[in-house]
C-alpha cells in the first residue's frame, strides 16, 4: 500500500482515549480462564499507575455470549447493559471500560444500535424500569481494558523491570499479537487503528522492547464462534481455525503470543495440547508450545509481578522458556502452590506438549 | 492419539510454492488457448452437465493451477463432450478440444501410474 494512503486511513482511526476517572465491568469467564488478568488490571492501572478505576460487585455478565449463541434475543441483551449503565450513573461515572472484547463489542452494538433507532433505547429504558427500576445516562465514552493499557503503554515501561528482550541475546523476543473480532472488526472506528491496522496490541509490545511478527494468517479468527465450540460436534472447527494460524506463523518462530480477548488466549493456549495430541506436533523451541499471554499478564511480567502471582501456572503451555528468555526470576517449586503456601496440586502431563 | 471425539478438519490452504504443475504445463504446451481464459464462467454457466456433476471447465483450469488433481479427474469424468461451452466462450477458447487434450494428460498420467505400479 502506498504510505501517504496508510498514513490517511491511520489517522482517521485515531481513538481519544480519556485518562482518568473510570468504571469498570469485568468479564463472566476471563476469571475461570485467567483468574489473574483483572485482578491485575486493577492492580497495575488503579495501585501501582494511580488512576481511578471503580468497580461494583453488583455488575453481571453483559450477556453477550447467550445473544451471539441466539439464546436471548437482542432486546434482553440491551436490557442487561442498559443495568450495568444504570450501575455505573449511580457510582457517578462516565466512562466505561469493559474487560471483555465480546462485552466491549456488546456495549457499542447497543450503543449504535440506540444512536440509529432511538425509539429501541426508550422500550430498553421502559423495560429496566419494570425490572429492576433504575434509570440510566449513555456512558459519555465506552474502552475495552486494552485501550487503557495500551494508553498507559509508557508508564509501565517508564516503571519496566523487564523487557520483551532476550536478556542473553539482547535481541527483541518475536511477538505475535492477536486481536479478539469483536474489538474493531464490528465498528472499525472505535478500535486503535480500525480493522485494518489494530494497533492496540502491537503498540504495547513495541513499547516494551518485542518485535511484531505479521504472518499470512494475522487477522484470521482464533476459532471460538460461540457456537463452534459450545457445540461438541462443531469443535473440530474450532480447532481447525486455530491450527490455521499455527501453521502460519510456525515459520517465523514466535516467541510470545498476547491476545486482548477472553476466548482467544484460551483457545490459542489449550488447542495446542489437542493438536499435539492429535497429530504430534508442537510449534514451541525444544517440543514446548508457544506461550499464550493476556495483555495485563504481559504488563505484570515487564513490571516484574511474580509469574505464579499472575496466574500463569493455570496455562497449558508452558511458561518458563519464555519467563527465561526474559530473565525473570522465579520459583519453581512454588508455581503449584495457593495461598498461605496451600499445595493447590500438580495437573497430568501431557504426552507429547512438553511442560514444566 | 487421543480421541477427544472430534478433529481437525481438513485444510483447504493451497501453497503454490509446492503444489505439482506438471498437468498444466503440460496442458498449456497442448492447448496455449488456455493462457487467455479469464475465468468468466459461461463455459460452467451453459454446461449441461453441470447442474448434476458440478461440471465446471472454469473450475478445471482453476483446479489445474491449484494442483487439484483428483478434483479435476472427477470433473472431467462427468463431461459429455457436447460442446456447449466452446459456443459461449468470449475469448473465443475451444473448450472442447481443451478438454480432449486435457483427459489425454490424465489417461497418460494414470497408465504411466500403472507401469509404476503405484
Amino acid at each position: 500500500m502506498i504510505y501517504q494512503g496508510k498514513q490517511k486511513i491511520w489517522s482517521d482511526y485515531q481513538k481519544e482515549i480519556p485518562s482518568d476517572h473510570w468504571f469498570y465491568v469485568r468479564s463472566c469467564i476471563r476469571q475461570s480462564f485467567f483468574p489473574g488478568s483483572e485482578k491485575w488490571f486493577l492492580g497495575i492501572c488503579r495501585d501501582m499507575l494511580g488512576h481511578d478505576i471503580h468497580e461494583t460487585e453488583h455488575h453481571t455478565t453483559c450477556g453477550g455470549i447467550a445473544y451471539h449463541c441466539d439464546v436471548i434475543p437482542q432486546e434482553t441483551a440491551m436490557t442487561i447493559v442498559a443495568r450495568q449503565f444504570s450501575l455505573m450513573t449511580e457510582a457517578g461515572y462516565k466512562n466505561l471500560v469493559a474487560s471483555c472484547i465480546t462485552s466491549f463489542g456488546n456495549y457499542i452494538e447497543t450503543l449504535e444500535t440506540w444512536r440509529e433507532f432511538p425509539e429501541l433505547e426508550a422500550k430498553v429504558r421502559e423495560n429496566l424500569w419494570k425490572a429492576c427500576k433504575r434509570e440510566f445516562e449513555r456512558p459519555e465514552y465506552v474502552a475495552h481494558a486494552s485501550d487503557l493499557i495500551y494508553k498507559y503503554r509508557g508508564e509501565i515501561a517508564e516503571r519496566a523491570k523487564y523487557r520483551l528482550v532476550n536478556h542473553e541475546t539482547g535481541e527483541p523476543l518475536r511477538v505475535v499479537e492477536h486481536i479478539g473480532c469483536h474489538y474493531s472488526k464490528m465498528f472499525p472506528h472505535k478500535g486503535v487503528g480500525g480493522a485494518e491496522y489494530p494497533c492496540v496490541l502491537s503498540g504495547m509490545a513495541e513499547a516494551w522492547g518485542g518485535q511484531i511478527i505479521d504472518y499470512p494468517e494475522r487477522r484470521h479468527c482464533c476459532g471460538f464462534g460461540f457456537r463452534q465450540y459450545l457445540v461438541k460436534a462443531n469443535r473440530g472447527y474450532s480447532m481447525s481455525n486455530t491450527h490455521k494460524k499455527f501453521e502460519s506463523m510456525e515459520p517465523y518462530h514466535p516467541d510470545v503470543i498476547i491476545t486482548n480477548c477472553p476466548g482467544c488466549p484460551y483457545f490459542l493456549d489449550r488447542w495446542q495440547y489437542v493438536i499435539s495430541e492429535q497429530t504430534g506436533k508442537t510449534y514451541g523451541q525444544n517440543g514446548f508450545g508457544i506461550p499464550v499471554l493476556t495483555y495485563e499478564e504481559l504488563a505484570g511480567l515487564v513490571l516484574g509481578i511474580d509469574p505464579w502471582d499472575l496466574g500463569l501456572q493455570i496455562h497449558q503451555v508452558a511458561v518458563e522458556p519464555l519467563l527465561d528468555k526474559m530473565g525473570i526470576e522465579y520459583d519453581p517449586k512454588a508455581k503449584y502452590l495457593g495461598l498461605n503456601e496451600k499445595d493447590i496440586m500438580k495437573p497430568g502431563l501431557p504426552t507429547v506438549l512438553r511442560c514444566c | 492419539m487421543m480421541d477427544f471425539g472430534f478433529s481437525l478438519a481438513p485444510s483447504s490452504a493451497i501453497n503454490l510454492d509446492t503444489v505439482d504443475l506438471s498437468r498444466y504445463r503440460k496442458l498449456l504446451e497442448l492447448e496455449p488457448d488456455a493462457r487467455i481464459c479469464m475465468g468468466c464462467g459461461s463455459c460452467s454457466a451453459t454446461c449441461t452437465a453441470a447442474p448434476f456433476s458440478g461440471m465446471s471447465v472454469r473450475k478445471v483450469i482453476l483446479g489445474l493451477q491449484r494442483g487439484q488433481d483428483r478434483e479435476v479427474d472427477r470433473m472431467l469424468s462427468a463431461c459429455m463432450l457436447c460442446g456447449k461451452c466452446t459456443m459461449v466462450c468470449p475469448r473465443g477458447i475451444n473448450t472442447r478440444h481443451l478438454i480432449l487434450s486435457l483427459c489425454r494428460i490424465c489417461a497418460d498420467g494414470t497408465h504411466k501410474e500403472r507401469e509404476d505400479g503405484r
